[in-house]
């Protein structure tokens, strides 16, 4: 008897519509997030992120509303990520049925806020969500920065001590993509993934690359990840959640049917 | 007709719970409320909660609500959740120390987080699903199997001093207590409006109840 190890599906949700962009510019529709969230939970998904990619630009309403709904049905946890950046953005979310909202870019400008709303809300609703690129050369020991603006823009902080930090500051979880492998279907950057996970007491959920269901496998045996998140490998029909549970079980991999 | 009231204190998310409870009983009344009059004439009363124990109780006790608990933990069916079960205690180490509302004696301890590195399959917070292993035969394990999968999120975990008050155990680091029943009081660290088809039963469960055990 131990704790289960999670898989979490991701629902990119643009404007209401859950969309997966392929390193950020090729866009499909791939549904009604109500719909999709209420297919996941059937497959025996252990949570449901929804990482609203329209949030810098337009109106949150929307994404209060698709919360709202998908929480009135869905009984499992729910992460809301993408233009949390005042303590008042958090509360919202959180009464329209979150559990946990991720903080990403409002973390880097500002790391006083994660503290503020650990105190306000509690570590164990605050994720702190990390996209780190791999900046050391081949040969050299392995070395990654945080970057944001969607992988374009780089910060100069190194990505295992902004994740001490996070911690530090009260961060209940680390949502960890590796902006390399974001889209790719290549696999986690393992080592990565090792990297951060080894450093910090707290939950790190492994994101970007999950091309097949051996990756979420070697995510969490070779990443030393404690939940594996993924998008379009489930979102196209490819595979199941079940189907994944089904290969990390016969790996020896502690999950919850 | 049963009417359950969810105590509003202003900690956290209360809308999965009131839904989550609509969904099983849909000829009940569901009622999120910090009006003491409301919680004191309902046949259920349901304590959840997150966040931490000092804020909790100093809002309990800044709207006069930890008096509606004691009233209604003595005299109908109460069912807490996470941090509303801890508040039942004692006392709680979180924050410093805390007296809390004392129900049930015991005291309300934080998981090991200063772990050497092949410990790593325990970090803190206990963040998850895990297996709840029933100790006793109550009306709210009605249909449920033994070890089912229920979702946690917390760092502290009660120790009741009477051993027997224990309704259920999970594994983390060590045994620790999953549910405490006491009379018409029964609590759950884990988070049932979260924990799908188990936690559903669970719910449904408290609603069918009458408080006795």
């Amino acid at each position: 008897m131990t704790l289960a190890k999670r898989i979490i599906p991701c629902l990119d949700v643009d404007d209401g519509r859950v969309v997966k962009g392929v390193q950020f510019v090729d866009i499909r529709d791939a549904g009604d997030p109500v719909e999709v969230a209420k297919r996941y939970n059937e497959q025996g998904a252990d949570e449901i992120t929804f990482l609203d990619i329209t949030a810098t630009h337009h109106d949150r309403e929307t994404i209060v509303h698709v919360v709202e709904a998908v929480a009135s049905q869905v009984f499992i946890p729910l992460t809301v990520g993408g233009g949390i950046r005042k303590l008042e953005d958090i509360r919202r979310m959180l009464n329209a049925g979150a559990d946990k909202v991720g903080i990403n870019s409002a973390a880097i400008t500002n790391p006083e806020f994660v503290r503020e709303a650990a105190e306000k809300f509690g570590s164990q609703c605050i994720v702190v969500a990390i996209d780190a690129k791999r900046v050391s050369e081949e040969g050299e020991a392995a070395r990654w920065e945080i970057f944001t603006h969607g992988g374009r823009k780089g910060t100069g902080i190194d990505a295992v001590e902004w994740a001490r930090k996070m911690v530090d500051y009260g961060a209940g979880e680390i949502l960890l993509t590796s902006m390399d492998k974001d889209g790719t279907k290549s696999g986690f950057d393992l080592e990565l993934t090792r990297a951060i996970s080894d450093s910090v007491m707290v939950p790190v959920i492994a994101s970007g690359g999950v091309g097949k269901l051996q990756d979420l496998t070697d995510g969490i045996k070779l990443g030393h990840a404690d939940a594996v998140l993924a998008a379009s490998i489930f979102h196209f029909g490819e595979h199941t959640v079940g189907e994944a549970k089904q290969q990390m079980a016969e790996q020896g991999i502690e999950v919850r049917f | 007709m049963r009417h359950v009231a969810v105590i509003d204190y202003g900690m956290g998310n209360l809308r999965s719970a009131s839904k989550a409870l609509e969904t099983v009983a849909q000829d009940a009344v569901i009622e999120v409320t910090s009006d003491p009059e409301q919680i004191l004439k309902a046949s259920h009363v349901l304590f959840p909660g997150v966040g931490a124990i000092r804020d909790c109780i100093a809002e309990l006790k800044r709207r006069g609500l930890d008096e509606v608990i004691y009233e209604s933990a003595k005299s109908k069916p109460f069912l807490a959740i996470c941090i509303g079960m801890q508040a039942l205690l004692s006392h709680s180490d979180e924050n410093g120390g805390v007296d809390s509302l004392d129900l049930i004696s015991g005291n309300v301890k934080k998981f090991n987080d200063h772990l050497e590195r092949d410990q790593a399959d325990f970090k803190v917070p206990h963040m998850g699903w895990n297996q709840v292993q029933q100790t006793v035969s109550h009306p709210l394990w009605q249909n449920i199997e033994q070890a089912s999968h229920f979702y946690f999120v917390h760092s502290y975990y009660t120790v009741p001093d009477d051993k027997s008050v224990i309704a259920a155990t999970a594994q983390y680091q060590h045994d620790f207590t999953a549910a405490l029943h006491k009379d018409n009081i029964f609590a759950v660290q884990f988070h049932p409006e979260k924990s799908h088809h188990a936690g559903l039963q669970l719910l449904e469960n408290f609603i069918n109840w009458d408080g006795q055990s």
